[in-house]
């Protein structure tokens, strides 16, 4: 019992840590309130369904797929949309993303009908692995590995590379590290891109547990910005800490105790923002 | 002067004379519709509307030669405030003759004290919570119940399905709390134990499934019900069912067929095969009746299209509204016209209905749908049939229904 609660939970982790690591890291390097950070899943979602279904594109190579893809159409919606209020209030920024939620709702339903499409995973993806002792699910085993490789190398680009140092510097200091001559603004279009990516294969792996719908971006917009925020801004650790000890959390609650299990998630995150205000591994700059 | 005013009246008097009879035999009668046409339940309006729209195509000599006028309005959301707005401005107002549709059980709820004031007859087309024609004597409904459903389905699986013990996964609003309680008052009163009821979150959001089912995977019961809204809910649910291993497991899935609703089938994916529900309607029925109907739905709204049972219940209703046109000559009166629902039978998409003329509540066959793969689509096959149910709610006088 121990073992499936902690493994689900895990797996269920993974998914929240891939969409929502991009949230963190931007909003912490350049401040900006992207409310819209689930579009960019949803529309990961809906390639994988679409390259999938209508193109009979594999789903591993479909999911890459939507990454690059979403990246790069998430580059212009950063110049012709975010750019313009980089300086604005936050309530101005809250007021865009949102208005970008919407319409992604509405532009999703158009081309896709309100109701959720899905997707068939390949055979060896499906069914269960034995492990001797009992059996996990193969695509929820496959959740926590791609989670894993991703936030290793996450972590070693962030940690160990000079863009990485750069990235750092920026989410640490912003004027501080203009002022020694790093391009903030490249630099930030280029995580911006890369989170948006990322965010987009984890809307993929997310179809075959949540399956996904026009409501997709603001349904489970509460759930990033917790983690978002429990984790601390701009910080991949953080994110990954929230998400495993939420997954878990919230997991155990909903096994042990349904009627009450899906508060646990909000009781916890209560409990440790009061703690901790700025989060589990945030810092107290803006 | 006075003698020329006089020839116009006498002239106006004449023609109105001659018109009166005519416009007598061709009433236009006002129908107000209340639904949902906008946001994630849009679908459910359009689907009800153009079953509406399609009767009123294919039988327009069911109105006695009257004619029908509808005057939509949009009930949003399940909250009952902006149904209740729509419904007091139709009356008030537009001075319609009857109310029709009615998606969310909460916004026929918040409805029925005014039809009751202003006295205007009520067609419900779906809602399906079981007390709801108990709140008003003009409130009648052509779609069906949630016991309807779950009650039989409770018998069903002890009896014919062998299971023993069963857990229950459902959505936490009405209609699963609803559902929870039909299919386990139908199952214990059949000798089965339910051993676990799990409320799975709320109807907005698709919860990742995998904390429910391991539970009930762990309990090992011979039966999972569940009822969550159809579309992405139930897309999930067979696919962490199949993903958990629960059929291997010897677990078997039912549930009502609201999870199984035609549109929204394909979308299901393959693990959806084997699942077993009970239901009134799927559009894979190969009855005459249902294949004229399917296929006059492909011919109006395109052969990608699909009816499902909240299609049949606008033409059934469009069928109730016009028998009762066409009985009271277009003259509608509030008493007259729920006389003429009472008892009414139709031979509808779905197979033989009838208005119980006790409950003005649906009287129709319920149906054991099993989701089966027929080439490369999925297919409802009936494997077993219940004629002439009855609401079983207000029959065992439960809760509410009883009082």
């Amino acid at each position: 019992m121990l073992v499936s609660i902690v493994f689900d939970g895990v797996a269920y982790a993974m998914i929240l840590f891939i969409i929502s690591v991009g949230l963190s890291v931007t909003m912490g390097m350049m401040g900006f309130v992207n409310l819209a950070h689930g579009v960019f899943a949803m529309a990961g979602g809906y390639f994988t369904v679409s390259a999938m279904v209508a193109v009979g594109m594999p789903f591993l190579l479909a999911l890459p797929g939507a990454a690059v893809l979403v990246g790069v159409a998430s580059l212009v919606l950063e110049r012709l949309l975010y750019a313009p209020l980089y300086n604005a209030r936050e309530l101005d920024q809250v007021l865009l993303s949102i208005g970008i939620v919407l319409m992604a709702a509405a532009a999703f339903t158009f081309a896709y009908g309100p109701g959720p499409v899905s997707i068939d995973v390949p055979d060896y993806l499906s069914g269960q692995i034995d492990a001797g002792f009992r059996t996990f699910p193969t695509y929820r085993v496959f959740l926590i590995a791609v989670g894993a490789v991703l936030a290793v190398a996450l972590w070693y680009g962030v940690e160990r590379t000079t863009i990485g140092a750069r990235i750092r510097a920026a989410v640490d200091n912003r004027r501080m590290a203009e002022s020694v001559g790093i391009d903030v603004d490249s630099l930030f279009r280029f995580t911006f891109a890369l989170g948006s990516g990322v965010a987009a294969l984890g809307g993929g792996l997310a179809v075959e547990v949540l399956g996904v719908s026009p409501g997709f971006a603001i349904q489970y917009l509460v759930l990033f910005l917790i983690v978002v925020s429990v984790g601390g801004l701009g910080t991949i650790k953080g994110t990954l800490v929230a998400a495993l000890v939420l997954g878990v959390i919230d997991n155990a609650g909903k096994y042990l105790w349904p009627e009450g299990g899906a508060f646990i998630i909000y009781a916890v995150t209560i409990a440790i923002l009061l703690y901790r205000p700025h989060g589990l591994f945030g810092r107290s700059h803006g | 002067m006075v003698k020329q005013k006089s020839l116009r009246t006498l002239v106006a008097a004449a023609t109105a004379a001659l018109l009166l009879p005519a416009s007598a035999n061709a009433e236009t009668v006002k129908i107000g519709v209340v639904m949902t046409f906008s946001g994630g339940a849009a679908n459910f309006g359009k689907q009800i509307g153009q079953g509406m729209e399609l009767f009123m195509q294919e039988h327009p000599e069911a109105f006695g030669g009257h004619t029908v006028e509808l005057i939509k309005r949009d009930a949003k959301h399940p909250g009952g405030d902006v149904a209740k707005a729509a419904v007091r401005e139709l009356i008030t107002r537009e001075k319609v003759d009857m109310l029709a549709g009615f998606v969310f059980s909460p916004n026929a709820i918040a409805s029925a004290e005014l039809v009751t004031q202003g006295k205007v007859p009520m067609v419900v087309m779906n809602a399906g919570t079981a007390w709801i024609t108990k709140l008003s004597p003009y409130i009648a409904r052509v779609s069906f119940t949630m016991w309807q459903s779950g009650h039989p389905m409770g018998t069903y699986a002890k009896e014919t399905l062998g299971c023993e013990t069963a857990a229950v996964g459902y959505t936490d609003y009405p209609p699963g709390k609803d559902s929870l309680n039909a299919f386990q008052t139908g199952f214990e009163a059949a000798g089965g134990k339910v051993v676990d009821a799990i409320p799975m979150g709320g109807p907005r959001e698709v919860p990742d499934f995998t904390p429910f089912f391991q539970r009930v995977k762990d309990a090992a019961p011979d039966c999972l019900y569940v009822f969550v809204p159809s579309g992405n809910h139930a897309g999930a649910v067979t696919k962490t069912f199949a993903d958990l291993g629960m059929r291997d497991a010897g677990i078997q899935l039912i549930g009502p067929g609201d999870i199984t609703q035609d549109t929204e089938l394909q979308g299901m994916g393959d693990d959806a095969v084997g699942l077993v529900t009970m239901h009134h309607y799927s559009a894979d029925y190969d009855t005459p009746q249902n294949q004229a109907f399917v296929s006059a739905w492909k011919a109006a709204y395109g052969a990608d299209s699909t009816p499902d049972f909240m299609a049949v219940a606008g033409w059934d209703g469009m069928a109730a509204i016009a028998h009762v046109v066409k009985t009271l000559d277009g003259e509608i009166d509030a008493d007259a016209a729920m006389e003429a629902l009472a008892g009414w039978t139709f031979e509808s998409p779905r197979g033989p209905i009838m208005i119980d003329p006790e409950t003005r509540d649906i009287v129709h066959d319920e149906h054991v749908h099993e989701v089966v793969k027929d080439g490369d689509r999925l297919k409802i096959k009936v494997i077993d049939s219940i004629a002439q149910v009855k609401d079983p709610c207000k029959a065992l006088k439960i809760g509410k229904c009883g009082e």
